[in-house]
C-alpha cells in the first residue's frame, strides 16, 4: 500500500524554496484532528496554519482529498520574561486536536510555557443597517432619526476566525515538550522536564500537578520526561517517557500525586553494545499509545519500539529505522544530530507505524507483513500524483543504482514530524519547512 | 489540594515601601473616567432635549459596536431597546437578530442568556413567551459552559411561563432537539431542562421525555453522561414512584459504574436525591449496594466525593443505615491512602458525629470514631491536619466536659503544638466551641505560645490570619490577660514592614476599641499611636493618621478632638507629601465626629494652608475635604 502512495502539493504558496526559507517557516508540529478532515501545522515563528479537507465533488471526483489553507493565525509571541532575564521563543512544540463540540473546531497549542486554547469558527452573516449611519458611513443628523432600526443579518464570504479562548500559563518552570487531551474531554496534561500537569479545560488560574521528578539537589539530576500521553479510553491512565529509555504508566485513581507509578517499561541494556552513546540514543524522543490503547510506542534515536501494555522487561517489537548511522554516532554526536527528537505515528488501524529520519527520508513498518520501506519526501518526486518510489541506504562496499550511500546523506534535511490521517491512509510529513501530503492511490 | 504556579506559592507581600505612594495615590482616573455611550447620550439629551430615540439608537447601535464594553452594555440594556421597539418588533426583528448573534464574546453572551430569560413582558407576556425558545436554543449550543448553563437557567424559568398547551407545542420540541443534537454541547444542555417539563405534559410525552433521558444517560462522550448524572437526582424528583424504581435505579447503577471517574462521582451525588424519594425498607437492595461500591471505589475521586457529601448521604439513609454501614465507611475514608479523601473525610467529623443518632452517639464516637482521628492529629499530611483542625473543636459540645479534658484536651495541645501553622490558627480560629464547654482557661498556657509564634512567623500571610483572629481571642480571653500578653503584638503590628499587616492592625484596634471600651483605648493603645507621629519614617507616622481615621468614631468626640486632632494638624507640616495629603483625607474623615467649633477653628485654617500646597496632591485632598466638610 505505502509503496504506491500518491503524492499531491497542497498548496503552493507553502511548498516555499528550502534556500529562501527562514527559520521562523519551519514547521515545529503537524497533527489531524479527529476526524482527518482538518490538519493543524505549527512553526517555529509561532504561527498555525490549519488546512481542510477539500470536500468530493461530482465534477473533479479526484481532487477528493487535496487539502487548502482554511485558517492561518499567530498562535503564540515571542515573549520575554524579566522576572528570570529568560526569553521564550514562540515556536509552537505540539499542538492538540480537541474533538469537535459544536459547529467550531478547538484545537491546543504550546510553545515552551504556555499552552493556548484556540477555537477556529466560520462566520457567513454578517448585520447590517445603522441607526445613526447612513449605508455609505456618514453620520446621521440625529435630529432626522424619527424611527428605529434594527440591525439584519445579511450572508457574506465565507470568514474564517480563530480566537483564543483560553490560556494555560504560569505553571511550567522548564520547557513543555507534550500536551495530551483525556478521554474524559475535560481535563489535559502539559509535561515539561521535570514535571507533568494536571489542568481542567475550562479552569486557566490553576493546576495540579501530578508528576514531579526535580530532585532536592539539582546535582543529582539523572533523568528528565520527554514525553507523555494520555490512555485513548481510560481516563485514569497516562505514560510518560523517560532521557534513560524507560516508560512509566501512571493510575490516577491511586492517588492525587503520581510520583508513584504503577508499572515501568524498560528493556536491560545489552552489555556488549554499550558505548559512550549508549545513554544518549537510548532516550525516548516520543511516547504514542496505539488506537486500541493496547501498545504503547516508543522511539529513540535509531529505533521504534512497541510496547504491550501487560509485559514491562522488553517491547514486544523493534523496529530499526536508520541502523546504518549506528557506525556514525561520533560525527551525528559533532554536529549535535545525535539530540534531534524524531518523532512517532501509527496508522488508522495500528497496524503500521511511521516515523522520520534524515535525508528527507521516513520510514513505514507494516507490523503485520514485517515489510518496511523507506520513502522520500522531496520536491522533485513530489508531483501531483507522481507514485513514491522507495528508497535504499548502503551501506559501504559497492553502490547499487538508485541507492545512495551513507555518507552522501544530507543531515540537515531531517523528518522529525508525521502524522497520520485517523481513519484513511493519509499522511502528512513535515520536511523542515515543506509540508508533503501523501495519500493512497485512488482507484 | 496541591497548586502549581509561581502566582498562589510565592511570598509577594502586596504592599512594601513602594506601595505607600501607590495607595495614596488619587483615583484620578476613575472620576474622569465615562462612559462614552452616557456621555454622548447626555449631550444630545442636552442638545435637542425632547428626542427620546436617539439614546436607543446609540444603544442599538452599539450591540454591535467593535468594543466588547459597549456591546456588553447594550446587551445589558437590552430591555429598554425592546420597550423602545414594542412587543410586535421585538419578536419579529430584535428576537431573530439576537439570534444569529452567538458569535460574540462570552461575556455578552452570558449577559444575552441572563436578559432573555425576564424576557417574557418584553414580547408580550406568556402567550407570546415561545418566541424567546430560538435565542436561547442557540445560546443552550454554545462551547463555553457558563454561557450554556445561563441559558438553561433562562429556558427553565420561561417554561413555567408556558401554557401547557405552549408547552407541549414549542418547549418540548426544543428539548427534543437539543436531547437529539449532533453535537454534545446541545445533548448536555438538554439534560438539564427534562425536569422542568414532565410534570406538565400528557402521559405519551412523559414516556418519550423518559426514553430521551435514558438514552442520553448512555451517550457516546463523557459530557453529555456527566450532564445526565448530575440531573439524575433532580429528575428522579419529578418522576412517578414507580418510575424512579423501574428507570432511574437502573440508570444510576449503570453510571455509578461508568468508566469514566469523572461520571461516576456525579452518581455519588445523585444517590443523595435518590436515597430520600426511596421507602427505607427499598435503600438497602436498591441504593445500598452503590453507596458500599462507590466508598471503596478503586479511584480516589470517588471516595473523594462520598467524603465530601457524607453528612448529606448520612442524612438521606437515616439512622439504622448509618449505624450499620455508615460509621464502618466513615472510618475506611478517615484512614484512606490518599490524603485528599482523608482530608475531606476529616472536613466532615463533626457533622458526621453531630447527625449520629442520640442514643448512642457517645459510644459511636468514643469507640469507633476518636481512635480514627486521634490518628489524624499526627497524619504526615498538613492537608488532612489542617481540615482536622478546623472542626476538632466541635466534638467539645458533643462529648461533653470530662470527655473533652480526658480525651480531647490532649489532641487541641497537641495541634497547637503542629508545625504548620495554618493547623495551629484553625484551632485558634475555633476556640468559642471549647470556651463554651470547658472555659479557655484549661487553655491558655499552651495558647500563649501559639499565638506569639504565629504573630511573629516569616509569612505574613499567616501573621495576617492570626491578626484577624484577635478581636475574637481578647474577647475570650478578657482584658486583663490581654493587657499583660497580647497588647504588645498588636502594637507590634502597626510598624511591620509589609502595608497589608500594618493595615490589618489598624483594623485590629478599632475592633478591639468597639469591645473594650473607649477608657481603655485612652489608656492603652491612643497614647502609644500618637507617640509614633514622631517617628522618622514616614511610613509609621502615616500609620498614626490611618489608626487615628480608624478610631476616631469607636473612642468618641471627646478623645478625637482633645488627643488625636492636635496630633494630626500638627503634621500637616510635616516634610514628606504623602503624610501631607494622608492629613488632608484624615481630617475628611475624622470631621463628622467634631464639633463644628473645632471645625471652624482649628480644622479649616489648616486644611486652607494645605489647599494651597505645592504638591498637586495634598491640593486635591484638601481641595475635596474642604468641601465634603462644607467648610468653603
Amino acid at each position: 500500500m505505502e509503496e504506491e502512495s500518491d503524492t499531491r502539493k497542497i498548496n503552493n504558496s507553502f511548498l516555499r524554496d528550502h534556500n529562501y526559507a527562514t527559520e521562523a517557516d519551519i514547521i515545529s508540529t503537524v497533527e489531524f484532528n479527529s476526524t482527518g478532515e482538518l490538519l493543524a501545522t505549527g512553526d517555529k515563528g509561532g504561527r498555525v496554519v490549519v488546512f481542510q479537507r477539500e470536500q468530493e465533488s461530482k465534477s473533479q471526483p479526484h481532487r477528493r482529498g487535496e487539502y487548502n489553507v482554511y485558517s492561518t493565525f499567530q498562535s503564540h509571541e515571542p515573549e520575554f520574561d524579566y522576572l528570570k532575564s529568560l526569553e521564550i521563543e514562540e515556536k509552537i512544540n505540539k499542538i492538540k486536536w480537541l474533538p469537535q463540540q459544536n459547529a467550531a473546531y478547538f484545537l491546543l497549542s504550546t510553545n515552551d510555557k504556555t499552552v493556548k486554547l484556540w477555537k477556529i469558527s466560520e462566520r457567513d452573516k454578517r448585520p447590517e443597517g445603522y441607526n445613526l449611519k447612513d449605508e455609505d458611513g456618514r453620520i446621521r443628523d440625529p435630529s432626522t432619526i424619527t424611527s428605529l432600526r434594527v440591525p439584519v443579518l445579511q450572508p457574506m464570504d465565507l470568514m474564517v476566525e480563530a480566537t483564543a479562548r483560553r490560556i494555560f500559563s504560569n505553571a511550567h518552570t522548564y520547557h513543555i515538550n507534550s500536551i495530551s487531551v483525556n478521554s474524559d474531554l475535560q481535563t489535559f496534561i502539559s509535561t515539561d522536564d521535570l514535571r507533568v500537569n494536571l489542568w481542567n479545560l475550562e479552569i486557566t488560574d490553576r493546576s495540579f500537578n501530578i508528576v514531579d521528578i526535580k530532585p532536592a539537589n539539582m546535582e543529582e539530576l539523572t533523568e528528565v520526561i520527554t514525553s507523555a500521553e494520555f490512555h485513548p479510553q481510560q481516563c485514569h491512565t497516562f505514560a510518560y517517557s523517560s532521557s534513560k529509555g524507560s516508560i512509566r504508566l501512571c493510575d490516577m485513581r491511586l492517588a492525587a500525586l503520581c510520583d508513584k507509578h504503577c508499572k515501568y517499561f524498560e528493556e536491560p541494556e545489552d552489555p556488549a553494545t554499550r558505548s559512550f552513546f549508549s545513554e544518549i540514543i537510548s532516550s525516548i524522543s516520543d511516547v504514542k499509545f496505539s488506537h486500541n490503547g493496547r501498545y504503547l510506542m516508543t522511539r529513540d534515536y535509531l529505533t521504534v519500539k512497541v510496547w504491550d501494555l501487560q509485559m514491562e522487561n522488553k517491547p514486544v517489537e523493534t523496529y530499526q529505522v536508520h541502523d546504518y548511522l549506528r557506525g556514525k554516532l561520533c560525527s551525528l554526536y559533532e554536529n549535535d544530530c545525535i539530540f534531534d527528537k524524531f518523532e512517532c505515528v501509527w496508522n488508522g488501524s495500528d497496524s503500521v507505524i511511521m516515523t522520520g529520519s534524515y535525508n528527507n527520508f521516513f520510514r513505514m513498518f507494516d507490523r503485520n507483513t514485517k515489510r518496511d520501506v523507506t520513502l522520500e519526501a522531496s520536491r522533485e518526486n513530489s508531483k501531483p500524483r507522481a507514485i513514491l518510489k522507495p528508497r535504499k541506504v548502503c551501506v559501504g562496499g559497492k553502490r547499487r543504482k538508485d541507492e545512495i550511500s551513507v555518507d552522501s546523506l544530507d543531515f540537515s534535511k531531517k523528518i522529525l514530524h508525521t502524522t497520520w490521517h485517523p481513519h484513511e491512509n493519509i499522511i502528512a510529513v513535515a520536511a523542515t519547512n515543506n509540508l508533503y501530503i501523501f495519500q493512497d492511490k485512488v482507484n | 489540594m496541591y497548586f502549581s504556579g509561581s502566582l498562589l506559592t510565592t511570598e509577594e507581600p502586596p504592599g512594601r515601601e513602594g506601595c505607600a505612594v501607590v495607595l495614596g495615590q488619587k483615583p484620578r482616573s476613575a472620576a474622569q473616567q465615562r462612559h462614552s455611550v452616557t456621555a454622548t447620550v447626555s449631550k444630545m439629551a442636552g442638545a435637542d432635549g425632547d428626542d427620546s430615540l436617539y439614546p436607543i439608537a446609540v444603544l442599538i447601535d452599539e450591540l454591535r459596536n467593535e468594543d466588547v464594553q459597549l456591546r456588553l452594555n447594550s446587551i445589558k440594556k437590552l430591555s429598554t431597546i425592546a420597550l423602545a421597539l414594542g412587543v410586535e418588533r421585538t419578536r419579529t426583528e430584535l428576537l431573530p437578530f439576537l439570534t444569529d448573534t452567538i458569535y460574540d464574546e462570552d461575556e455578552v453572551l452570558l449577559a444575552l442568556a441572563e436578559q432573555l430569560g425576564n424576557f417574557t413582558m418584553l414580547v408580550g407576556g406568556p402567550e407570546y413567551v415561545h418566541c424567546l425558545l430560538p435565542p436561547l436554543e442557540s445560546l443552550a449550543t454554545v462551547e463555553e459552559t457558563v454561557v450554556r448553563d445561563k441559558a438553561v437557567e433562562s429556558l427553565r424559568k420561561i417554561s413555567q411561563e408556558h401554557s401547557p398547551v405552549d408547552l407541549e407545542v414549542h418547549f418540548e420540541p426544543l428539548v427534543k432537539r437539543l436531547a437529539s443534537g449532533d453535537w454534545f454541547t446541545s445533548r448536555t444542555s438538554a439534560c438539564g431542562l427534562f425536569s422542568v417539563c414532565y410534570p406538565r405534559v400528557s402521559s405519551t410525552v412523559k414516556a418519550e421525555i423518559r426514553q430521551h433521558f435514558r438514552t442520553l444517560c448512555s451517550d457516546d462522550t463523557p459530557m453529555v453522561r456527566r450532564a445526565a448524572a448530575s440531573k439524575l437526582g433532580e429528575f428522579a424528583k419529578v418522576l412517578e414512584p414507580e418510575y424512579v424504581k423501574s428507570d432511574i435505579i437502573s440508570l444510576f447503577t449503570a453510571l455509578a459504574s461508568d468508566e469514566q471517574d469523572s461520571v461516576r462521582l456525579l452518581a455519588v451525588e445523585a444517590c443523595v436525591s435518590i436515597a430520600t424519594l426511596l421507602p427505607q425498607e427499598d435503600l438497602e437492595t436498591l441504593v445500598m449496594p452503590t453507596l458500599r461500591q462507590a466508598a471503596e471505589d478503586k479511584s480516589w475521586r470517588v471516595r473523594y466525593m462520598v467524603a465530601d457529601k457524607f453528612s448529606e448521604l448520612q442524612k438521606a439513609v437515616g439512622s439504622e443505615i448509618t449505624k450499620n454501614d455508615l460509621v464502618p465507611a466513615f472510618q475506611n475514608l478517615l484512614k484512606d491512602c490518599e490524603a485528599e479523601v482523608r482530608a475531606a473525610a476529616a472536613n466532615k467529623v463533626k457533622e458526621f458525629c453531630e447527625n449520629l443518632p442520640e442514643d448512642n452517639r457517645e459510644q459511636i464516637i468514643m469507640t469507633h470514631i476518636l481512635p480514627c482521628v486521634k490518628e489524624l492529629v499526627s497524619d504526615t499530611n498538613q492537608h488532612v491536619k489542617s481540615a482536622l483542625a478546623s472542626v476538632i473543636m466541635g466534638l467539645s459540645t458533643i462529648l461533653g466536659k470530662d470527655n473533652t479534658i480526658e480525651h480531647l484536651l490532649p489532641l487541641f495541645l497537641a495541634q497547637l503544638k503542629d508545625e504548620c501553622p495554618e493547623v495551629r490558627l484553625n484551632i485558634i480560629s475555633n476556640l468559642d466551641c471549647v470556651n463554651e464547654v470547658i472555659g479557655i482557661r484549661q487553655l491558655s498556657q499552651s495558647l500563649l505560645p501559639a499565638i506569639v509564634e504565629l504573630a511573629e512567623d516569616a509569612k505574613w500571610r499567616v501573621r495576617l490570619a492570626i491578626i484577624e483572629y484577635m478581636p475574637l481571642l481578647a474577647g475570650q480571653l478578657g482584658v486583663e490577660f490581654f493587657d499583660e500578653k497580647l497588647n504588645t503584638l498588636c502594637m507590634a503590628w502597626l510598624i511591620d514592614h509589609v502595608y497589608a499587616i500594618r493595615e490589618a492592625a489598624t483594623c485590629n484596634l478599632m475592633k478591639l476599641v468597639e469591645k473594650f471600651g473607649a477608657e481603655w483605648a485612652q489608656n492603652t493603645i491612643v497614647p502609644k499611636v500618637l507617640g509614633m507621629a514622631n517617628d522618622p519614617n514616614y511610613l509609621h507616622r502615616m500609620t498614626t493618621l490611618f489608626c487615628i481615621n480608624a478610631l476616631s468614631e469607636a473612642c468618641g468626640q471627646e478623645i478625637t478632638t482633645k488627643q488625636m486632632l492636635p496630633v494630626v494638624l500638627k503634621m500637616s507640616n510635616d516634610q514628606v507629601a504623602n503624610v501631607r495629603f494622608n492629613v488632608a483625607k484624615s481630617l475628611q474623615k475624622i470631621g463628622p465626629v467634631l464639633d463644628s467649633n473645632a471645625l471652624q477653628t482649628e480644622v479649616k485654617p489648616v486644611l486652607e494652608k494645605l489647599a494651597t500646597d505645592s504638591d498637586m496632591d495634598v491640593k486635591y485632598f484638601a481641595q475635596e475635604a474642604i468641601s465634603v466638610l462644607a467648610l468653603a
